[in-house]
């Protein structure tokens, strides 16, 4: 619920920024949203993996030979439901805040659809490698920044390029990082079991 | 207290366990066959947790090799129990997954619906241990497991290994505390210091 409230008063917040300048607003809102969205799939980021590693239910689950990897697979979808359904419903609002066209929001929702797996794949990897560090929360939001990036290249630009086939590369790093989140998460897991 | 007797075996040969620049204990080997209960001693810091882990498949040990036969239960510090949710809620999400119908044990039935973050470190032992019980496991690995507990959860814990082994389960226990069981193996961790 909060990544929610957080992406909402974002894009409450930038029409207040900028004045009300609604071609400047349309021209600008899909961008933001993208942001908002980038920075709202890092808030459950600290609750994602250091707790339960903390209480030892990897481990328990590691000797009930439930392989890290599916461990991993599943805490990647809860966290994608967590908060991607909620966000692209939220979009709505935010784009009448934002005074974007159909056909903007359109590309927006299909845009978000393709690229929110990504992102939480990154989020979770990240979540993971911090994990048993000591403020790996405000680490992990600084590491997702930058490894985003590729996401939100072809993302928020298919906004600026309709049919540039922005959307299919979003969907398809998407889906390279979906792929790969799991193995690499799992080896950090065992990695701090190490520790 | 388990209907179908247990099989199990653990071996260890030419432990050694590392931890940072420092080794801990090595050419450590031991040999376990169903019903046996081995308590390991040692000061603290000298491995004792590490060696349990190990046993366990948890922790890679810098040389030797552990065989396993029979599934593994692990009770440590750490209950593996959401702190938000209730503690009878917490324990059947464990309950489900190993397939376990057992009902709560008496002294904790009555804490099914007090959320887990609300409890003591013995409440919190006593869930681990009804957990552990739940899972069936045929080596049962105990790091500490006296922490924390009163002398009826003591007692209660001392009948439970005690049954354990009597079905012809394994159980390790890692604690400087004496233990009351009959026929209890010891192994000291000072032997095996680099």
């Amino acid at each position: 619920m909060l990544p929610l409230l957080f992406f909402l008063a974002v894009a409450m917040l930038f029409p207040f920024a900028i004045g009300p300048n609604a071609p400047l607003l349309a021209r600008t809102g899909g961008g933001v949203i993208w942001v908002a969205a980038l920075l709202a799939s890092i808030l459950p980021l600290d609750r994602l993996v250091a707790p339960d590693l903390e209480r030892g239910v990897f481990d328990q689950l590691a000797l009930r030979g439930v392989a890290e990897e599916v461990t991993m697979a599943v805490r990647l979808l809860a966290h994608w439901l967590s908060f991607a359904p909620l966000l692209l419903l939220a979009v709505l609002p935010a784009a009448a805040l934002l005074k974007l066209d159909g056909e903007t929001v359109r590309t927006l929702l299909l845009g978000l659809l393709a690229g929110t797996p990504g992102l939480a794949a990154i989020g979770l990897v990240i979540a993971a490698l911090t994990a048993s560090l000591r403020s790996g929360a405000a680490l992990a939001g600084l590491l997702l920044i930058p490894l985003s990036v590729p996401v939100l290249i072809f993302g928020a630009g298919a906004l600026a390029a309709p049919g540039s086939g922005g959307l299919a590369l979003c969907a398809a790093i998407s889906l390279l990082l979906v792929a790969g989140a799991p193995f690499a998460a799992a080896s950090a897991i065992r990695a701090a079991r190490e520790g | 207290m388990q209907a179908a007797s247990l099989s199990a075996a653990l071996t260890a040969q030419g432990l050694a366990c590392r931890r940072g620049d420092r080794v801990l204990f090595r050419g450590l080997s031991l040999s376990l066959e169903s019903g046996a209960a081995l308590q390991v001693r040692g000061a603290n810091g000298t491995g004792k947790s590490s060696l349990l882990r190990i046993l366990g498949g948890l922790l890679r040990p810098a040389a030797g090799t552990v065989e396993r036969r029979g599934s593994v239960g692990l009770i440590d510090e750490r209950p593996a129990l959401d702190e938000h949710l209730p503690l009878g809620k917490a324990l059947d999400f464990w309950r489900a997954l190993d397939g376990s119908d057992t009902p709560l044990p008496d002294g904790l039935a009555d804490l099914a619906d007090v959320p887990v973050r609300y409890l003591s470190t013995g409440q919190r032992k006593r869930a681990a241990l009804a957990r552990l019980q739940a899972q069936g496991g045929a080596i049962w690995l105990l790091d500490e497991p006296l922490n924390g507990l009163d002398t009826s959860g003591a007692a209660m814990l001392s009948e439970a290994v005690a049954a354990h082994c009597d079905a012809g389960g394994i159980a390790v226990l890692a604690s400087h505390q004496p233990f009351a069981l009959a026929e209890l193996q010891t192994l000291d961790l000072a032997d095996f210091a680099a």
